[in-house]
């Protein structure tokens, strides 16, 4: 059943691939692909661990500075570049992960957040290694021995089978011991750790996996833009991950791929959109919170549940908020 | 010694700018155990309803500020009546994105209402600076001080003598005794959101006269705000006020001794240290174990 699942998903991104002509089009569902490994990452994150990032687009600014940096200013390999980008990035998030996870809600949202921060300013100050304001251009594009990957076409194939690789990978990952303990420590931490379940130890493991992946989001970023800024990590793009998560509906999968796919969409088909962007995100967030706390997907499932009252409701009890 | 005079008097007036914010983000959590993400924008606010209504519109001082004050009072009751009561499952994860998207909201509406451009007011007093050891000291920064001190002694009084402020306080010791005792603590909720909104647009009015303002200021100051009051203690008003100072003193000293470009990054690492050492302030004396 999941084989075949994930070969529909293969078939359809062969037909994209082959149907779409347009540069454009494909140029967009590229950065889809792109956009969905962020949002896949962070909801391994938000979702299943129940543990907040506000300061994510500093890990994908991190993973794109650095194989910008190493293929431009010392001539590396992107192949090579990759693999530093990603130890980089996970070295950071180990470091940020170790104190910052033993807080959580409030604090932990108030941590990142001035990770973030941090980040972005260091990255703008420190002009003489990341271009400053004006970033860095040139970043030279992908090849696979003699095969280059210049085109939209072969990127986007690229970018897909990366994104197939990350579902399979967080698919099992949710489905195992690992995923379930996950899911222990979101529902309450200390009857988790009552379980005998490691919860400092996973939720580190996973803020530093969620970082991999926007790593490796960057990478593929820079290396088909050849061009990166201080603007592409800045506190707008973690608020618009968030808003990709939260969209799509925490700890879903697929969820990740819509939230990612609107978010992508949305901007670019309302030219007017840049003005109101902020609004709109800040309205999305809000209603989707109050209404649909489970996100687009599981939200909408629900209400055609209850409605059609296929299955028994689930009822859950839950504490009054009093302490 | 001019010199660390100079840098000081600069860190004691911002200092007494991140208190007030710390104040706000204080007075909520006590009463309600939240910590609103949106504290910053109603300090940008306050800054910018404040340059319309004194520069723009040319209201006498003391009327601008009052007006300012009630209307981002209203923001925040706003906020609490429209996007934070009607949660269904009051989980942090959810609030925080609640209030993030709020901050979010309001900075995009200020956008749209002041542009993009930075603005300034005049400051409030056409005084000389005063010269102390060769330093000068801003009048405004005598009002800055002046006013903080002020609200935290104002705040002193409501929380000991009035009923209002005592009813709050139990509420925030416990909601449910407390409403088994008559009061009603959903309106102290409300009330603790303007009061914690109206405390952050005192902080965007002061301000408005030694900076720039702008539509994005509000993050910053709120983060700011936010490292003051962990500094101090989360929950305790002369924490708020003393953290506030020190992370004022110690960003103008970093700025004097080292290089300007340290000046945001101060706070945060401020804050990451705080957060990984003693998450319960310097003054603090109870654990912080929410969540």
């Amino acid at each position: 059943m999941r084989k075949l699942k994930y070969g529909f998903f293969l078939l359809v991104i062969m037909a994209a691939g082959l149907g779409i002509t347009n540069s454009y089009y494909l140029q967009l569902l590229t950065f889809i692909g792109i956009n969905t490994l962020l949002a896949l990452g962070l909801n391994m994150l938000m979702g299943y661990a129940g543990q907040i990032s506000l300061g994510h687009a500093a890990f994908y600014g991190l993973g794109a500075y650095t194989t910008a940096i190493l293929t431009t200013a010392l001539n590396w390999s992107p192949w090579l570049a990759l693999p530093a980008a990603i130890v980089l990035v996970s070295l950071v998030a180990f470091l940020v992960a170790l104190p910052m996870l033993k807080l959580s809600g409030y604090y932990l949202g108030m941590g990142t957040l001035g990770f973030g921060m941090i980040t972005f300013i260091l990255i703008r100050q420190w002009s003489t290694v990341t271009g400053g304001d004006s970033g860095l251009v040139g970043v030279p594009s992908l090849a696979l021995g003699p095969l280059s990957l210049a085109s939209g076409k072969a990127y986007f194939y690229l970018v897909w089978v990366v994104v197939l690789i990350s579902f399979i990978v967080c698919e099992r990952l949710v489905d195992s011991r690992v995923g379930r303990a996950l899911r222990a420590i979101h529902d309450g931490e200390q009857v988790a750790a009552a379980m005998g379940i490691d919860t400092s130890r996973l939720k580190i493991g996973v803020f530093v996996l969620s970082a991999i992946f926007a790593s490796v989001a960057g990478f593929l970023y820079v290396h088909l833009v050849s061009f990166i800024s201080p603007n592409s990590c800045d506190f707008l793009v973690s608020v618009r991950l968030v808003t990709m998560v939260v969209i799509g509906g925490m700890a879903s999968i697929w969820g990740s791929l819509l939230g990612a796919s609107l978010l992508t969409i949305l901007p670019e088909s309302l030219h007017v959109f840049s003005d109101y962007e902020m609004i709109v995100y800040g309205l999305i967030l809000m209603i989707i919170m109050i209404f649909l706390p489970q996100g687009l997907t599981r939200g909408l499932l629900d209400l055609y549940e209850r409605s059609a009252a296929v299955y028994p409701r689930k009822v859950k009890s839950r504490e009054p908020a009093d302490e | 010694m001019q010199e660390f005079l100079q840098y000081l008097f600069s860190g004691v007036t911002n200092g007494a700018i991140y208190a007030v914010i710390a104040l706000g983000f204080t007075m909520l959590y006590n009463a309600t155990g939240l910590i609103n993400f949106a504290q910053g924008e109603f300090v940008m606010l306050g800054a910018l309803s404040m340059i319309t209504l004194w520069k723009g519109l040319q209201l006498p001082l003391p009327a601008a500020f009052l007006l300012t004050v009630a209307v981002v009072a209203l923001v925040g009751l706003l906020l609490e009546r429209l996007a934070i009561r009607t949660v269904r499952k009051p989980h942090p994860i959810v609030l925080v994105i609640i209030t993030i998207g709020a901050s979010i909201l309001l900075r995009g509406i200020a956008m749209l209402v002041w542009g993009k451009d930075a603005h300034s007011a005049p400051s409030f007093s056409r005084l000389a600076p005063i010269e102390i050891a060769g330093a000068t000291l801003l009048p405004q920064s005598l009002w800055i001080l002046g006013v903080v001190l002020a609200i935290v002694i104002g705040l002193q009084i409501f929380h000991r003598k009035t009923m209002t402020g005592k009813a709050m306080e139990a509420c925030a010791i416990s909601k449910r005794a407390a409403s088994l005792l008559g009061i009603p603590s959903e309106r102290m909720v409300l009330l603790a959101f303007a009061l914690s909104a109206g405390m952050g647009s005192i902080g965007g009015v002061l301000i408005a006269p030694i900076t720039m303002s702008s539509y994005d200021m509000g993050m910053m100051l709120g983060l700011k705000g936010f490292c003051a009051a962990m500094l101090g203690g989360l929950g305790s008003s002369w924490g708020a006020v003393f953290g506030g100072m020190m992370l004022g003193i110690l960003e103008a000293m970093a700025v004097g001794f080292f290089s300007s470009d340290l000046r945001d990054a101060v706070a945060f690492f401020v804050l990451l240290l705080i957060l990984y050492a003693r998450p319960s302030g310097l003054l603090g004396v109870k654990a912080v174990q929410r969540f």
